[in-house]
């Protein structure tokens, strides 16, 4: 008996101490990370950085402020394509379709999301690059728009079936109608997940590479309109990690370290944002 | 045997026999609500079976009966809340003022005839927008403030909120979220008011003040509610239905059907007997 215990007791320590060890190792690459990018992008930064363009091949200095600006293009145009489709796309599931379609949908939504986002380059290529003879920010845009699609449509639905029934039918019992219901009542009540969702369809393409060389290609100066090839972060820092330079893989290092920041900098300002509403407290 | 008896009472008694509420037959009283021969399905299932029964105006009626029995049920067929289910189909007619509900405009019947549910369901919205809801989507042209402070007062929760009107409407206890959405349902000025269990999800306290709050609103509505609680149906209502397995069984004066049940179920329902 007491052997027994004794026994238990071991074995409750040890798997104790594993799930905590595995925490931690979890954690720490996270951090081990940061700190990498931090460490060797901080160096490099410079106010340089961010207001001039690629210096040209064999001068040192420069910046990648077309790129910054390029990136920054590419992400509003994939959010303007990707979160009305999957936002609307979702308030039609979880409210209106019967199952049936539902679940075609859903499994859709599913398979495209685990396209690889290098065919979804290649299929973007087909549609917006091909038939225009020349690569533009248009077609990037639209390469990670679609990405975005159905990160957005399945969690902003899964958010919105979360929304209990009893609220619903507390708008619809005072006369409000299917659409008044869930434009007041249904998806106030889901939007901090909703932006959630969003936000973290938005920081996953952020940082896509291959969608975009097949599409917004590149180019070491700016960009007009939304045309012609346009410079990226990811494909900026991916020309300059294999460079042959060392000062092109310091500029990389500090590509890395905005890119980074500027998704901390978008999440921050929406969690700000959200802790502001009433949110409907789990039951 | 069932007493399918519109409107009310069948039962015979000498006027002198009991108080004068039994006396007061729903007869003579103007109906705010008819339902006739009402049958109810989900899917092919049936679960109301030819039900009449008067609403009697300005009156609280009640509808009791076990777990089952159709009473909820029931209850949402007068604002046909039924409709939000997929599968259900209801038969026969229901009138408010004369007029059958299942011809008109589903918004506007919901607007003439609120509701209150078992659990209080307020809105992630402050106390003030809660009330103002209804009279928002309506499109109501009355100063806002003034009806929504109205509503307060008539469902006893002013004098406790007046100070916090906008903060969030879950701060509130849950017998205080109940009066707010009883708040929010009177907000539209309904003819009647419907509720459905009101207090089971409460504590004696705040039971008491919602019983109290029904009584004072009488005047101001006509109030159809469900219970379990056959106390409760006692102490509040005018009129008491018992409904068993989709039959209505028994619909007479409160007093009369808790004194001298028509129906040996009913008399073993309201004794304890099952249930």
């Amino acid at each position: 008996m007491n052997t027994r215990l004794r026994w238990r007791k071991v074995v409750s320590g040890f798997m104790l101490t594993m799930t905590g060890v595995c925490a931690v190792v979890a954690v720490s690459v996270l951090f081990f990370i940061l700190g990498y990018l931090v460490y060797h992008g901080g160096k490099s930064i410079s106010w340089n950085f961010f207001t001039k363009l690629p210096a040209p091949v064999g001068e040192t200095g420069g910046g990648m402020s077309n790129a910054i600006v390029g990136s920054a293009k590419l992400l509003l145009l994939a959010t303007v394509i990707g979160v009305p489709i999957g936002f609307f796309g979702a308030i039609y599931l979880a409210e209106f379709s019967q199952s049936t379609i539902a679940f075609v949908v859903r499994y859709a939504a599913d398979l495209l999301n685990g396209v690889p986002s290098i065919v979804i380059g290649i299929f973007a290529y087909t549609l917006m690059v091909l038939p225009f003879k020349h690569f533009s920010t248009l077609a990037g845009g639209f390469a990670l728009g679609l990405m975005m699609i159905p990160i957005t449509l399945r969690s902003t639905e899964e958010f919105l079936l979360g929304v209990p029934r009893s609220l619903r039918e507390g708008a619809m019992a005072l006369g409000a109608s299917r659409w008044k219901t869930i434009a007041t009542v249904v998806v106030p009540a889901a939007y901090r997940g909703i932006l959630t969702a969003v936000l973290l369809a938005f920081a996953r393409v952020a940082g896509e590479t291959a969608p975009l060389l097949f599409t917004a290609l590149g180019n070491r100066f700016w960009s007009p309109g939304w045309n012609q090839p346009t410079a990226s972060l990811p494909v900026m820092i991916y020309d300059y990690a294999r460079a042959p330079y060392e000062d092109w893989h310091r500029q990389a290092w500090a590509g890395g370290l905005v890119l980074l920041g500027l998704i901390l900098v978008i999440n921050i300002v929406a969690r700000a944002v959200l802790a502001r509403g009433i949110a409907v407290p789990r039951s | 045997m069932h007493a399918s008896v519109r409107p009310a009472v069948s039962v015979n008694i000498t006027p002198t026999q009991t108080g004068p509420t039994a006396r007061e037959t729903a007869a003579a009283l103007p109906m705010r609500m008819t339902i006739s021969k009402v049958n109810f399905f989900y899917g092919p299932k049936q679960t109301l079976f030819d039900i009449n029964l008067g609403i009697a105006t300005n009156k609280i009626t009640a509808l009791i009966g076990p777990s089952g029995c159709g009473k909820s049920t029931l209850l949402r067929t007068l604002n046909r809340m039924h409709e939000t289910v997929r599968n259900a189909r209801l038969q026969g007619e229901i009138q408010l003022d004369g007029q059958n509900i299942l011809a008109q405009d589903v918004t506007q019947l919901r607007r003439r005839v609120g509701m209150v549910f078992q659990r209080p369901n307020p809105f992630p919205k402050s106390i003030f927008d809660n009330v103002a809801y209804g009279l928002r989507i309506n499109g109501s042209k009355d100063p806002i403030g003034e009806s929504v402070e109205k509503s307060l007062r008539h469902a006893a929760l002013w004098d406790e909120v007046k100070d916090h009107l906008h903060k969030s409407a879950y701060e509130l206890s849950g017998g205080q979220q109940q009066r707010l959405c009883i708040a929010r349902a009177l907000a539209v000025e309904p003819e009647v008011l419907l509720l459905d269990e009101p207090c089971s999800a409460l504590d004696p306290i705040s039971t008491a003040k919602i019983e109290e709050l029904l009584v004072q609103l009488k005047d101001l509505c006509t109030i159809v509610t469900v219970t379990h609680n056959m106390q409760q149906a006692a102490r509040i209502s005018d009129f008491t239905a018992f409904l068993l397995i989709g039959q209505m069984i028994e619909f007479s004066s409160t007093p009369l059907l808790f004194t001298t049940p028509g129906d040996p179920r009913t008399e073993a329902y309201i004794t304890g007997r099952f249930g």
